[in-house]
């Protein structure tokens, strides 16, 4: 290696190096309201990242952004190295989406739509395997009408994936399906991963953040309020254990970070302490106080939305 | 650093895509009955009824009615497999999704839109295909006289269908519901179809209603049928006094360029926010 070799070009060194996804500040506004207000956030090539939030958070809105369909109206976004507002077709051929509101004709059956639509990609994966993938092998040649509304959704992943894309957004996948099509679709996203695909999904389930995702964001009102692995989200939230008990026929209930003390003072007592739990807040109590809504639930036992 | 290249293939390009648009395109018509009653069976049951009702008629220059109203309800047929079928299949395509699929998969447009040209053109073709042989074997109208006759009648309708087709993706872009839509281009095919000569002879139609009617195609499409169908000595019953031939082919191709002009500025792969 000399100084006078040519340096690297550019382009092909920052789409190795850039995260799959990079924002900085973005905004979006819908008639003077921000809708999305300030979003920064690196999505790691190969990493499973899950946006989580309430409706009307904003999650679609960035999604679509991310996508290149909706302009923004601040900020940087670069997916793959590349603005998303003006990426071209080979900068699309690398993505997949799997979005809300896209249809298929009603009148094709599963199959021949994922034959057709095989022929717009350069290497599209085989129908079959695509069919079997998702679940679908029994309805390959139902019409995309007759199909219920998990069907097409499943559908509509085999669409999204069907291109072997490098990067992945997923709003909602999983939206309408039944508990074993979700576990399925969740197999799917498992297989993507292991082949080094990038995953971004909006969820609104916990348990699909907590079982499929690297890390976790959390959005509420257009803002990233805790960005995290699933079991760190909220550590200090989850730092404070509940200690109840029944005395004289009364719950009592002490917040703590070391509930082991209380217990130990509780035990030393003279005979049976009962009614006794300890629970730590849940991965939904968690979430519930991050986006701003207070917990409906008592607070379940440690581990139970894993 | 072994980064995984992300040396893909180029993806297929537009004219691979837009044949297996044709295809698609196809397949989906003939599979929605609505569709092929609305478009495709239209021109061949007005034809049987109103020669049943006014098979005895003559309209001037010696011409029975079902000679002058074949080119009439072809133009029709024309108008309905392009600017009709296209109008209101965008809309709802739009509406339902498909669109934002294609836009999602980076589909070029172009694409697009030779896969609708392409259907257009077959189904046009198999209308008039069915159309003309009833309208010769079941009720003895002569098809054109001679070769020179038959080109004109090829030019009169792809210029008609391309006409049509361009128009038919520009007014899809009106805002409003698919439904909204496809009732406001029903209900202007049917008033045309008026104004324009195809039920009545247009020789016969108040002034003002000629002088609309002469702003839109199918006024021009149904006279160059007449002049292909009809004898020589039928144009001189025309307003002009003649076929017009050099004016409506100006007329058509400049409602093609129009209309492409319109679709390039408005095409909208999804629909608009509220």
């Amino acid at each position: 290696m000399t100084t006078t070799q040519a340096a690297p070009r550019p382009a092909a060194t920052a789409t190795q190096t850039e995260p799959a996804v990079r924002m900085r500040g973005l905004v979006k506004r819908y008639g003077g309201r921000a809708v999305v207000d300030g979003l920064d956030l690196d999505v790691a090539r190969g990493e499973v990242f899950a946006l989580l939030g309430p409706n009307g958070a904003g999650k679609t809105t960035t999604i679509e952004i991310l996508e290149g369909v909706r302009r923004r109206d601040d900020g940087e976004v670069r997916v793959l190295g590349v603005d998303a507002a003006r990426g071209g077709r080979d900068w699309r051929a690398r993505i997949g989406v799997v979005s809300q509101g896209e249809g298929t004709a009603q009148e094709l059956s599963v199959r021949e739509m994922l034959d057709h639509f095989a022929g717009y990609h350069a290497t599209p994966r085989p129908t079959t395997e695509l069919i079997g993938a998702v679940g679908l092998e029994e309805k390959a040649a139902t019409r995309v009408g007759r199909l219920s509304g998990g069907q097409r959704r499943r559908l509509a992943v085999a669409l999204g994936v069907q291109g072997r894309p490098e990067l992945v957004f997923l709003d909602e996948p999983t939206t309408g399906m039944d508990p074993v099509a979700r576990r399925q679709f969740w197999e799917l996203i498992r297989g993507l991963r292991a082949d080094g695909t990038t995953v971004l999904l909006t969820t609104h389930y916990l348990d699909e953040a907590a079982e499929l995702a690297d890390r976790v964001g959390v959005v509420a009102d257009g803002r990233l309020v805790e960005v995290a692995p699933p079991d760190e989200l909220g550590a200090e939230l989850r730092r404070l254990a509940t200690v109840r008990w029944a005395e004289d026929g009364a719950v009592r209930e002490v917040r703590t970070e070391s509930p082991g003390a209380v217990l130990r003072d509780l035990l030393a007592g003279p005979g049976d302490v009962p009614g006794l739990t300890v629970t730590r807040p849940s991965l939904e109590d968690v979430y519930l106080s991050l986006v701003g809504t207070p917990s409906t639930r008592p607070a379940a036992p440690e581990g139970d939305l894993r | 650093m072994t980064a995984v290249l992300t040396d893909r293939p180029a993806p297929p390009s537009a004219a691979r895509i837009a044949l297996r648009r044709v295809g698609l395109e196809l397949r989906l018509f003939f599979r929605e009955r609505q569709q092929v009653v609305f478009s495709f069976a239209y021109p061949v049951i007005m034809l049987v009824i109103f020669a049943a009702v006014l098979g005895g008629d003559e309209r001037p220059g010696d011409v029975p009615f079902t000679h002058y109203f074949l080119a009439g309800i072809a133009a029709t047929g024309i108008m309905l497999t392009s600017f009709q079928a296209i109008g209101t299949t965008i809309a709802s395509e739009r509406e339902n999704g498909q669109l934002e699929r294609l836009q999602l998969l980076g589909t070029p447009p172009a694409a697009y839109f030779a896969g609708k040209a392409g259907q257009v053109l077959v189904t046009t073709a198999a209308q008039l295909a069915l159309l003309l042989p009833l309208a010769h074997y079941a009720y003895d109208v002569p098809m054109p006289a001679d070769l020179q006759h038959w080109l004109t009648f090829a030019w009169v309708a792809v210029l008609g269908a391309l006409a049509g087709t361009v128009l038919g993706v520009a007014v899809s872009a009106l805002r409003g519901s698919a439904a909204s839509v496809t009732t406001g281009i029903s209900a202007f095919a049917i008033v045309l179809q008026f104004f324009s000569g195809v039920f009545f002879g247009f020789a016969e139609l108040p002034g003002w209603m000629q002088q609309a009617a002469a702003l839109f195609p199918l006024k021009w499409l149904t006279q160059g049928m007449r002049s292909a169908f009809l004898p020589e000595q039928a144009s001189a019953f025309e307003i002009a006094g003649g076929w017009e031939h050099g004016r409506t082919a100006l007329v058509l191709v400049a409602w093609v360029i129009i209309g492409a002009v319109v679709c390039v500025r408005t095409f909208r792969w999804r629909r608009v926010d509220a």
